[in-house]
């Protein structure tokens, strides 16, 4: 007997793994639609936490003795793992970092900045994250070169036609969201890498949103930097990663000096450490590292059609279910997009929203998602943001529908 | 736990839906602004000073129905009062909204409507915007922000 195979998710099962969704908020079952800002992690991972220090804990790269050892083990699977996540060729293009923002910081002052001269230029979009935003102001200010920023149109999509014309000789890196946090917009990476190396032009592709929604293959996407944080992909805080071609970051000085990242030091010079650690320095969050581990594991074992299958049929209900809400109007409608409701209400400032929902147990963000541009893009001061991840259900969609009937009640008095 | 009818009472809804004193004011003697970074909430307060009587006082800007309402509520009780009188309103509703929930608070008169803002703490800056925007005007101090 053939068993039937269902591509979708067990997802009674997969909440059950998730011990933080058991609990109750302001005496409500907790409804959590705040993923884009951090999702929830399975116990798997704070089980690999826990056994590491109860375990193996010690530095890593450093002792001879045996637990060092095992932590050292540990701590480079969990690089070999987020190489394969990301099919990088080596684990010598993955870089642990704090999160995404490191590194970007880390790429515009070890890659760009010893390069830039007056009057050179840096393409982003109109609806980067700050992260994406600052360390290239930062690096421009300090040396005459240039912030240019490829629009979007009236639903959230980047408009490709401006992009390319962007690119010129003066463009020295080209660095774009993979899906926008405050739209939900899905960009088209790979033609955007193929605009940009047609004119030379190294792209680094901040992959914070995306990576916890989709597959991501650095090789097919071929971009120079792609960057991704820990906690969104259902692992800790602290732990992020950057993936870079060998060959750049061969080229690229330190970012940061300590221990770890040389090879030899005395007073006279130093020589640096090979790749990844190079870029390593000071003892790193070893914990982290693993913990992110178990969430690769976990999100693999789910799979990302499965998950991917989920997400959609969500967004797409969602999207009814926020459209059936008097007033209410949608901030990003791209035709790609994944899992992200942005909104905002006639006559309700998102802030209240927030507040209101909240007492139904209904966790949402509101304020300018870390992205001021995209709402004056748009011209709100603000959005409401509902944003799904693989355990999010359609009661719980329901329940938000409910809270923001609430909020209609509340203000039609 | 707080019913959200202590927080979004009539009156804080009816001064956000027609905020009082809501428009600039040309001949101010002292203004400032103010911003809430958490949630983007900004506003322009005007202060009209006749020696030492707040003569006029008036705000713009976008924000929550909190701290709109809450500025609107402030700018009807400052007029006519002394910058001393200002301070020690100031004093006494920082005092009110700062208050752990379920210790009892002074009676403010209709400024009151706004002690349930201790039932929801992120929101007691959204409170005190105006407040402390006042008293960043009545000190000349350009620019305010609750963080």
């Amino acid at each position: 007997m053939i068993p039937e195979v269902r591509a979708g998710i067990d997802i009674q099962r997969v909440r059950a793994d998730f011990p933080i969704l058991a609990r109750t908020v302001n005496g409500r079952p907790l409804v959590y639609l705040d993923n884009a800002a951090t999702s929830q992690k399975p116990r798997a991972v704070l089980d690999a936490i826990a056994s590491y220090y109860t375990t193996i804990n010690a530095n890593v790269h450093r002792g001879v003795h045996e637990l060092s050892g095992q932590a050292t083990d540990a701590y480079e699977a969990a690089r070999e793992r987020i190489r394969a996540f990301f099919n990088a060729r080596s684990i010598h293009e993955i870089v642990y970092t704090r999160n995404a923002t490191e590194g970007i910081n880390l790429v515009a002052y070890a890659f760009l900045r010893p390069n830039l001269r007056p009057g050179d230029e840096v393409l982003i979009t109109a609806m980067e994250h700050h992260s994406n935003i600052v360390p290239w102001q930062i690096v421009c200010e300090g040396t005459g070169a240039r912030l240019r920023v490829a629009p979007v149109d009236d639903r959230g999509e980047l408009q490709l036609d401006e992009f390319e014309r962007l690119l010129t000789p003066r463009t020295k890196i080209a660095a774009i969201t993979h899906m926008s946090n405050a739209l939900g917009t899905v960009t088209p990476v790979r033609e955007i890498v193929r605009l940009a190396r047609a004119q030379g032009v190294p792209v680094l592709i901040d992959a914070s949103q995306a990576a916890y929604h989709m597959r991501i293959d650095v090789q097919a996407i071929d971009c120079d930097f792609l960057v991704a944080t820990g906690h969104k992909l259902y692992g800790p805080t602290g732990i992020g990663v950057l993936y870079g071609k060998e060959a750049r970051l061969d080229a690229m000085p330190p970012f940061m000096g300590g221990g770890d990242m040389i090879s030899s030091v005395s007073f006279e010079r130093s020589s640096w450490n090979v790749l990844p650690y190079k870029f390593e320095a000071g003892t790193p969050h070893i914990a982290g590292a693993i913990g992110l581990h178990a969430a690769l594991d976990y999100i693999e074992n789910i799979g990302f059609e499965a998950i991917g299958m989920h997400e959609r049929e969500l967004l797409e209900y969602g999207t009814s279910v926020l459209e059936s809400i008097d007033g209410l109007r949608l901030i990003g409608t791209a035709p790609n997009k994944a899992s992200i409701l942005s909104f905002v209400m006639d006559g309700v400032h998102p802030h209240d929203i927030g507040t209101i929902v909240d007492r139904e147990g209904v966790a949402i963000r509101t304020g300018h998602h870390c992205a001021q541009p995209v709402m004056e893009r748009f011209g709100v001061p603000a959005t409401a943001r509902a944003s799904l991840a693989m355990y999010n259900t359609r009661d719980e969609l329901d329940a938000l529908g409910r809270a923001l009937r609430k909020v209609r009640e509340v203000f039609a008095s | 736990m707080s019913d959200l009818s202590d927080l979004y009472q009539e009156v804080i809804l009816d001064h956000n839906r027609r905020p009082r004193n809501f428009h600039a004011l040309g001949d101010a003697s002292h203004s400032a602004e103010g911003y809430n970074p958490l949630c983007g909430d900004r506003l322009t307060l005007y202060v009209k000073l006749e020696g030492d009587t707040i003569a006029d006082v008036s705000f713009e800007g976008a924000g929550c129905a909190i701290s709109k309402a809450s500025a609107s509520m402030m700018t009807d009780v400052l007029k006519g009062r002394s910058v001393a009188e200002a301070n020690a309103l100031f004093d006494r509703f920082h005092r009110m909204v700062t208050t752990p929930p379920g210790e009892v608070v002074e009676d403010m008169g209709k400024l009151s409507a706004l002690a349930g803002v201790r039932e929801f703490p992120v929101r007691v800056k959204c409170a005190s915007l105006a407040w402390h925007t006042l008293k960043a005007a009545l000190n000349r101090e350009r620019r305010t922000s609750t963080e």
